[in-house]
């Protein structure tokens, strides 16, 4: 689709988000290749080298059991990355589902929009934490959990969407012609809505991981052995005040990947806007 | 009663939309004088450049583009002296608005402030330019809603947009606009969005008020029929430029451009006209072709490819005025087809 | 204010109600089939675990514990609304009671950060609209979304060490004594009320910073230019006043992830409050107290929606006459 040439042409025309492409797209690639790169072993605990301010050896210092927290960083990167996709494609999925349903059935918009409410109630952390103490701490009830907790978010925002392209001139003609409704709703109104679940799956994915995170910090994530951002900082509050270190660099990595996250979703949602705004 | 000085003198009015590599242009060199108590029709389809003269000279260009305008633009105010409203300051043409021109537009629905009564819309022009007070500046408001012919106008002044018709809204967009008394007033297809009954009731209560209060104004629309009946004079736009001026009978009667010519075929009435004169069935006209991509305009006339008469000279070289001031046409051809 | 269809307005407010309560009801059955899935019978919970087995006995039959489902949730909700919450297993006491000894540092802590968060956000969100592409308008977006990819129990811990630990200006954790002045509460509240609503303006500076452009971008802004108004009146007096129901949107939404960093924030800052109370059932897996506070924390934002769907009406002239 030549849209699709034009949004990658504007995309890499604005700095900013380029730079967030590259800042995920590398992250990802350490995350991939980290076992073979990195010259400390992410799981080797060397006491004799606990809580190292970061130096040569060790560029981000080492942790409590003396572990080379840049290598921990980038092999939890999988962990937390992992989450993190997971969630937001199975929110996605399920979201434009039900949003998709409520949206174009009248009589199932109400039902299911009360329902959302009812579920968008709970604050997020504490849905989270409700379903990961009910199914156990581990990775994979964290993604389950978090997919609940934010795919009502989804569903609302495709929904939104579905009302605005269900009246649009040309849905009208193609029912006006006979196309069957999964015909329908399959190939003239979902493709219309790419661009906003795009949007949401960048930012739900920055939202699962600060979720986890924050799962994981108050005891409540995937458990304190599996190495994610969350669980590193959770172990760094007892030694923060001497070893700065061990706080901050797993800190920072949340925050450069959530915030590349959230540009890069801004980014195409300022893209895909406006222009169809334009070609209409 | 006529001055010497127009009341508005646009001259080679250009603006360009800044995109990309190279400026768009969008308007092309637009000239025309609008005399006192004189009502200037501007005529062209969509994409001609009408609306975007108009908010050119209002200096009203959306926000979210960049644009270049040059040329001059020579408002003559009330005590004879002259603005040049595109070199101005922001502060002195915002003194301007909306006491000496004014501007009312196509959408009545979407033009008026729904979270504002009609009324407080009204009566901050005048409180701001006329420096009346909260109370007079409410009988001010009430007085012009009841000029343009508002039922249970007292009524109305509390009322929202949302609970008026699209007609009652375009009244009140009028009162708006008159209630100081500008010299000038745009307006820019103000019936278009209305109901046709509607139409004619609106465009009747601007003619009169035009004549109560010897205001000048520029009617932009793409609607000829509208132009016979409540203009004095005529420019023809295409692509950017004004192609033909006349005034109104003469334009009708003897349309000197081609592209005039073909737009007066294109009536129904006309072909009616023609059939009962001619005695034979006349078939619907219409200009082949589409208006040109404004990134895509040669050097020569931009009307050259549709123009049924074009010579090859069209094609090359930018079309020269022709005619007299009175009725000028924009066209290489030298004797009126 | 003009003349209002009473009529109109009776029934907008009743159909608000309306849904609000469906969604209350809808809260309460999600709350029992979680705890239920949970820790078994939330019946049982109100009940408390100091029964004898005769005593579970005689409820069986009584409170009709070995009926249907439905049933069961008929009576618990009864219960819940007779104001009977049951009791802690850790803490001996009843839930109800639990919960409102908790309830004042969240209910400040949330007031303070909300009110910090409106005051830093709407205003940035105005001026980044206003000029918008301007070096403003770049800083504030960018800190926007670096306040919207900071986990707050970072951002928490950060502060503590260098302005509590490090300046020593803050005390490092806790809501002070019992018993302690209101001075002293203040100072526990400063640094959590800070981080809270730092982060959280991130969003309100967003939304407003949207529907600010949205609405300037609007037929009606280029009519009052038209006019002549003064670039403030523009903004402050024609956009605003449009911005007001977004802007209670946020607020709204605010209120929620308020809530919800409270649980963190207080964890963190080791306040007394609700968020922790909720943590620390959680982890001891203290049944009654999780049901309790769930149903507690998801009604009172419920109820805030509806609170702030009822002013909708009061800024918005067109949801006024229907």
């Amino acid at each position: 689709m030549a849209e699709w040439r034009l949004v990658l042409k504007t995309l890499f025309a604005r700095r900013v988000v380029l730079i967030a492409l590259v800042l995920l797209a590398l992250m990802l690639l350490m995350a991939a290749i980290s076992q073979w790169v990195l010259p400390h072993d992410p799981m080797a605990m060397k006491v004799s080298q606990r809580l190292r301010a970061p130096n040569w050896s060790h560029w981000s210092g080492t942790d409590e059991l003396g572990r080379d927290i840049t290598s921990r960083i980038f092999y939890g990167a999988r962990y937390s990355l992992a989450i993190g996709a997971g969630t937001a494609l199975l929110a996605a999925f399920f979201g434009t589902l039900l949003g998709l349903l409520a949206g174009f059935f009248k009589r199932l918009d109400a039902p299911l929009m009360r329902c959302v409410d009812a579920m968008m109630a709970f604050p997020d952390i504490l849905l989270g934490i409700a379903l990961v103490s009910i199914l156990g701490a581990s990775p994979t009830n964290v993604v389950l959990a978090l997919t609940i907790v934010y795919t009502p978010r989804v569903a609302r925002v495709v929904r939104a969407s579905t009302l605005v392209i269900r009246e649009l001139p040309y849905v009208e003609a193609a029912r006006a012609v006979g196309v069957s409704t999964t015909r329908l709703l399959g190939v003239h109104i979902l493709p219309n809505l790419m661009s906003p679940i795009l949007v949401q799956l960048s930012f739900i994915f920055a939202y699962a991981l600060l979720a986890e995170a924050g799962l994981s910090f108050l005891g409540v994530g995937v458990g304190a052995e599996i190495p994610t951002w969350g669980t590193m900082v959770a172990a760094s509050t007892q030694y923060a005040d001497r070893a700065f270190w061990t706080l901050f660099f797993p800190g920072m990595a949340i925050v450069l990947t959530a915030l590349s996250l959230q540009i890069l979703g801004d980014g195409v949602r300022d893209l895909l806007d406006p222009r169809l705004k334009g070609t209409q | 009663m006529t001055a010497l000085l127009p009341r508005l003198q646009v001259r080679d009015l250009h603006t360009r939309l800044l995109q990309g590599d190279s400026p768009l242009p969008l308007v092309r060199g637009v000239s025309f004088d609008l005399r006192d108590e004189e009502t200037l029709a501007l005529v062209g389809e969509s994409g001609s450049g009408k609306s975007l003269t108009a908010l050119s000279l209002m200096r009203l260009l959306a926000r979210n583009a960049r644009w270049e305008c040059s040329g001059q633009a020579l408002l003559t105010d009330g005590q004879g002296q002259q603005h040049d409203m595109l070199k101005i300051s922001d502060e002195h043409m915002r003194r301007l608005r909306g006491h000496q021109i004014a501007m009312i537009f196509q959408e009545p629905m979407t033009c008026l402030n729904p979270v504002l009564p009609v009324g407080e819309q009204i009566a901050e022009s005048v409180r701001l330019h006329l420096g009346l007070d909260a109370r007079a500046a409410r009988a001010q408001a009430l007085r012009a809603l009841e000029q343009v012919e508002m039922p249970a106008a007292r009524q109305r002044l509390d009322e929202y947009p949302h609970q008026l018709s699209g007609g009652m809204r375009q009244r009140v967009m009028i009162a708006m606009a008159m209630v100081c008394e500008p010299r000038v007033l745009i307006a820019d297809e103000p019936t278009t969005a209305l109901d046709v009954t509607i139409q004619a009731q609106i465009l009747a209560l601007m003619s009169r008020l035009q004549k109560d209060t010897g205001m000048s104004m520029l009617f932009i629309t793409h609607n000829l029929g509208v132009v016979a009946h409540h203009a004095e004079r005529v420019a023809v736009m295409y692509a950017g430029q004004v192609v033909e001026q006349a005034g109104v009978h003469e334009l009708f009667a003897k349309p000197a451009h081609p592209y005039t010519q073909g737009l007066l075929a294109c009536l129904p009435g006309r072909a009616r006209q023609l059939a009962r004169q001619s005695g034979r069935a006349v078939a619907l006209q219409d200009i082949p072709g589409q208006a040109p991509a404004m990134n895509r305009l040669g050097s020569g006339c931009s009307f050259a490819e549709r123009c049924s008469v074009s010579l090859p000279a069209c094609q090359q070289q930018a079309p020269p005025w022709l005619g007299t001031p009175a009725h000028a046409r924009l066209c290489h051809l030298e004797s009126q087809p | 204010m003009s003349r209002m269809s009473w009529g109109t307005l009776g029934r907008t407010l009743l159909g608000r109600l309306g849904g609000m309560l469906a969604v209350l009801s809808l809260v309460s059955v999600l709350v029992f089939l979680l705890t239920r899935l949970a820790a078994g019978d939330p019946m049982a919970m109100l009940l408390g675990d100091q029964a004898s087995l005769a005593d579970i006995e005689l409820a069986r039959e009584r409170y009709g514990l070995d009926q249907p489902l439905l049933a069961q949730f008929v009576l618990w909700l009864g219960e819940v609304l007779k104001g009977n919450l049951g009791q802690s297993i850790f803490l001996q006491t009843p839930v109800t009671q639990v919960l409102l000894d908790r309830a004042e540092p969240t209910a400040w802590l949330a007031i303070f950060s909300v009110s910090l968060a409106m005051l830093i956000g709407v205003p940035c969100g105005i001026a980044s609209a206003v000029w918008r592409g301007r070096w403003i308008d770049q800083c504030v977006s960018t800190l926007a979304m670096l306040g919207a990819s900071m986990p707050s129990f970072w951002m928490g811990l950060l502060v503590i060490q260098l302005l509590a630990v490090g300046a020593g200006w803050f005390p490092v954790s806790g809501y002070g004594e019992p018993g302690a002045g209101w001075l002293t509460r203040l100072h526990h509240l400063l640094l959590p009320a800070l981080v809270l609503g730092t982060l959280n303006s991130a969003l309100i500076i967003r939304f407003t910073r949207a529907s600010m452009l949205d609405i300037l971008g609007e037929d009606y802004i280029r009519t009052a230019r038209s006019k002549g108004l003064t670039e403030s009146t523009v903004v402050l007096k024609h956009a605003l006043r449009n911005a007001l129901v977004p802007i209670l949107t946020v607020l709204g939404l605010t209120l929620a992830l308020m809530i919800g960093g409270a649980v963190v924030t207080e964890t963190v800052f080791n306040l007394p409050g609700l968020g922790n109370l909720v943590v620390r059932a959680v982890l001891r897996r203290d049944y009654p107290v999780i049901q309790g506070a769930l149903l507690v924390i998801a009604g009172i934002y419920v109820i805030i929606n509806f609170t702030i769907d009822v002013l909708y009406v009061f800024v918005d002239p067109r949801v006024r006459h229907g």
